[in-house]
């Protein structure tokens, strides 16, 4: 009797049934992964059996076989005696010239509208929303075929191009430039270049530091525009004058030599750079209105223009909400420039899984690699937008 | 999965003693679904062009009509799916169609390498270029240096590389995903040239704004074979689809036409009887009735009717017969006999 009122004492009153695993919330959560993880595994299963047949072949070794083909717009040397490889360098190379063009431009022109449209001005803050809503609810695919279709029968036809004497001509086959002529011993300019770069930015930090110390900055931008310049122009004499300039010239149907930078290459970079402005510039307006009024008022209460306010403080504490979603945008604009098959641009996608794709067939191979690609594009810059991003949160006091 | 039910089928059928034809998973599939699943362009001229009503015609959906009118009597049991040059064998090796009819070039890699069966050629054609008349180009050993306009993941583009290529021409290309964009291209003055199969190059001038300013050269460049393809892996439905164009092919031999067909039921001839359905035990070797081929020149019509309504004299294309018309008649169009 007196035992049972003992445990009763021990036992608080009211103790809930204990939770069978299932209601638990972590074992829930495990057998959801499970469930999930199975039925992934599952899948791929699925599909690997699917594409057995296609695998017993499989291999790589056709990367060194002779493509065969032309590619219109390239960075390095090639020609239709190069090989699968060649192929697939040339494509990426392009992926990236247009990827990083759009980023940097597109980061430009969604930080101008996104600010714009918390202008004090009506007409600026209603000019900046009607461009992000006009331009957003657009296609993308549809402004690359339209500023490509428009674009090209505004420029005149090679016998009458446009030209700034021998050095610039402009006609719908292309803006044609001067190229860079690379010689055997060019490679000590290029090193004597980043060298240059290293020191320039070694005399800034010194410049710094003596400024701390000192309170005079010694004139660092001085020294080091002297060298980005000077190291490379003593290189390229000093290597006997290895790089030349290679000038555009008119024959027959079109200018031979030069750099030409085609329209097609226009049209997307343009493309891609207003669609993307339209969400960064979104993402730049929520992060700069993430910022506690406080800060702003504070800022004018020390006397700082709009402008300041925005630079010295607003802007540096916004980046922190704004970088997350802008790498993002990254990654989208990098992925959409494969929309380039559209207009001819010869991207990765367009040259390597679909033109050498179409002629060897190695479906699986090729398919793969190009996932691949994208899938390492993707994680350097994420992962160069998180250690920018750790090194702005770092600041914060 | 698909293999397996195969499989099993062709066991189950060759344990019957292999009398009986092995069943067509794809035709027991259709029959099912009540229509056909038909890979096409999306929008070509003479070959497969939708209406403003969304109504396929050409010579390419007639293949797939016929092969409707075989299994259901009905030439209109036909869904289309359009699919780019670059995705079509895809598209076709993953099952979105149970036939491509797709103005496609017959390839060794496409054959031996892609996982697909061809089933017959349906049109002979060959590579041409159209230019701008007051280009004064005349010939394609005037395009050194030329920027091509094309489509991409067609055999177009591997050929330019090839002849270009052994003629010591330079040439810049621009292929483009879809015909629309690369005739826009040419149009408006990116290219030089425009290059494609020479039907579709007689279809593209019926696009361009002003058609007679535009010349095709006289030079073919290539040999392109068009003609329908199915999966590989389905022995059974490669034959159904591959005989009833050669049904059709055959008709026009015999001179059975839509309009006269129902008398030739009555022809003593034994090789139209067999055609037909009168004699003999084709229609059900390929998994039908005796009377298949009745039923598809009755609603399609032969070789030389399709031909004429949808790229020839009673189409806007207007091409000559040529190395399409019959064996017999100068051309290439050959089919073995139904025996
Ligand atoms: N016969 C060639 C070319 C086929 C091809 O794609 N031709 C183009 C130009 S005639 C076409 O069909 N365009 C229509 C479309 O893309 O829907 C091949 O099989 O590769």
């Amino acid at each position: 009797m007196s035992g049972q009122d003992d445990v009763a004492a021990v036992l608080p009153p009211s103790l809930p049934p204990r939770p069978w695993p299932w209601e638990h919330g972590r074992w829930r959560g495990l057998v959801f992964q499970f469930v999930v993880l199975a039925a992934v595994v599952g899948v791929v299963v699925w599909m690997g059996s699917n594409a057995w047949g296609e695998l017993k072949n499989f291999g790589f070794s056709f990367l060194g076989n002779t493509a065969g083909f032309e590619i219109s717009f390239k960075l390095i040397d090639y020609d239709r005696a190069g090989t699968y490889l060649d192929v697939l360098i040339v494509g990426l190379l392009n992926t990236l010239l247009v990827a990083a063009l759009g980023i940097v431009l597109a980061t430009v022109l969604g930080f101008v509208v996104g600010i714009a449209r918390l202008s004090p001005n009506w007409i600026v803050s209603r000019l900046a929303t009607a461009y992000v809503e006009f331009v957003r609810n657009v296609p993308l695919l549809l402004w690359i075929l339209f500023f490509y279709l428009a674009l090209i029968p505004t420029l005149p036809v090679a016998k009458q191009a446009v030209s700034l004497g021998d050095w610039l001509f402009l006609t719908n086959r292309g803006l044609f430039i001067p190229k860079l002529h690379w010689g055997e011993t060019a490679w000590m300019v290029l090193v004597a270049f980043i060298a240059a770069i290293i020191g320039a930015i070694a005399t800034t930090r010194w410049a710094r530091r003596r400024q701390l110390a000192t309170g005079k900055r010694p004139p660092d931008l001085l020294i080091g525009i002297a060298l980005v310049v000077g190291l490379p122009v003593l290189a390229f004499f000093a290597a006997g004058m290895p790089v030349s300039l290679e000038y555009p010239e008119l024959k027959g149907f079109n200018f031979k030599g030069g750099l030409a930078l085609q329209p097609e290459l226009f049209a997307l970079v343009l493309a891609l750079t207003i669609y993307t402005a339209t969400y960064i510039a979104e993402i730049v307006r929520s992060g700069i209105e993430g910022v506690s009024k406080g800060q702003s008022e504070a800022a004018s209460a020390l006397g700082l223009s709009r402008g300041q306010r925005l630079r010295l403080v607003v802007i540096p504490q916004a980046m922190r909400i704004i970088i997350p979603p802008l790498t993002s945008q990254y990654l989208n604009l990098t992925k959409n420039s494969s929309l380039a098959t559209a207009i001819a641009y010869p991207d990765v996608v367009a040259v390597f899984a679909g033109t050498a794709l179409a002629k060897e067939g190695r479906e699986i191979e090729i398919l793969g690699i190009t996932a691949l690609i994208y899938l390492t594009l993707s994680l350097v810059t994420s992962l160069v937008m998180n250690l920018y991003n750790r090194r702005i949160q770092l600041t914060e006091r | 999965m698909k293999t397996a039910i195969i499989a099993v089928t062709l066991t189950a059928a060759a344990a019957l003693g292999g009398v009986a034809a092995a069943e067509s998973a794809t035709l027991k599939e259709v029959k099912a679904r009540g229509y056909l699943k038909c890979g096409v362009s999306d929008g070509l001229t003479g070959f497969s062009n939708p209406d403003s009503q969304g109504n396929w015609s050409g010579i390419d959906v007639d293949v797939c009509r016929a092969v409707a009118a075989a299994i259901f009597d009905d030439p209109n049991a036909v869904r289309y799916t359009s699919t780019t040059a670059k995705e079509r064998f895809t598209a076709l090796t993953k099952g979105e169609f149970d036939i491509l009819s797709r103005n496609t070039t017959i390839t060794m890699q496409r054959d031996a390498g892609l996982g697909m069966e061809f089933t017959g050629v349906t049109y002979y054609d060959g590579q041409g270029f159209i230019v701008k008349t007051d280009s004064g180009v005349a010939s394609v050993n005037d395009l050194n240096g030329a920027t091509v306009c094309t489509q991409t993941g067609t055999t177009t583009e591997l050929n330019v590389a090839d002849y270009f290529g052994a003629h010591g021409m330079t040439y810049q290309i621009l292929a483009f995903e879809k015909e629309s964009e690369a005739l826009s291209a040419y149009d408006s003055g990116r290219c030089d040239t425009y290059t494609t199969d020479q039907s579709g190059l007689f279809a593209a001038k019926l696009e361009l704004a002003d058609a007679n300013a535009h010349t095709i050269l006289p030079e073919i460049i290539s040999k392109e074979p068009l003609g329908p393809a199915v999966r590989q892996g389905d022995d059974a439905w490669e034959d159904l689809v591959r005989w009833t164009f050669y049904a059709m092919v055959n008709a026009e031999e015999m001179g059975v036409t839509s309009q006269n067909v129902d008398e030739m039921l009555k022809s003593p001839s034994p090789e139209i009887r067999r055609l037909l359905g009168v004699e003999g035990d084709f229609g059900t070797q390929i998994g039908l009735t005796n009377d298949w081929a009745v039923r598809v020149i009755r609603k399609v019509g032969n070789y030389g009717e399709i031909f004429e309504r949808n790229v020839g004299m009673g189409s806007q294309l207007k091409i000559p017969r040529g190395k399409n018309a019959l064996w017999n008649q100068g051309g290439l169009q050959y089919a073995p006999p139904i025996h």
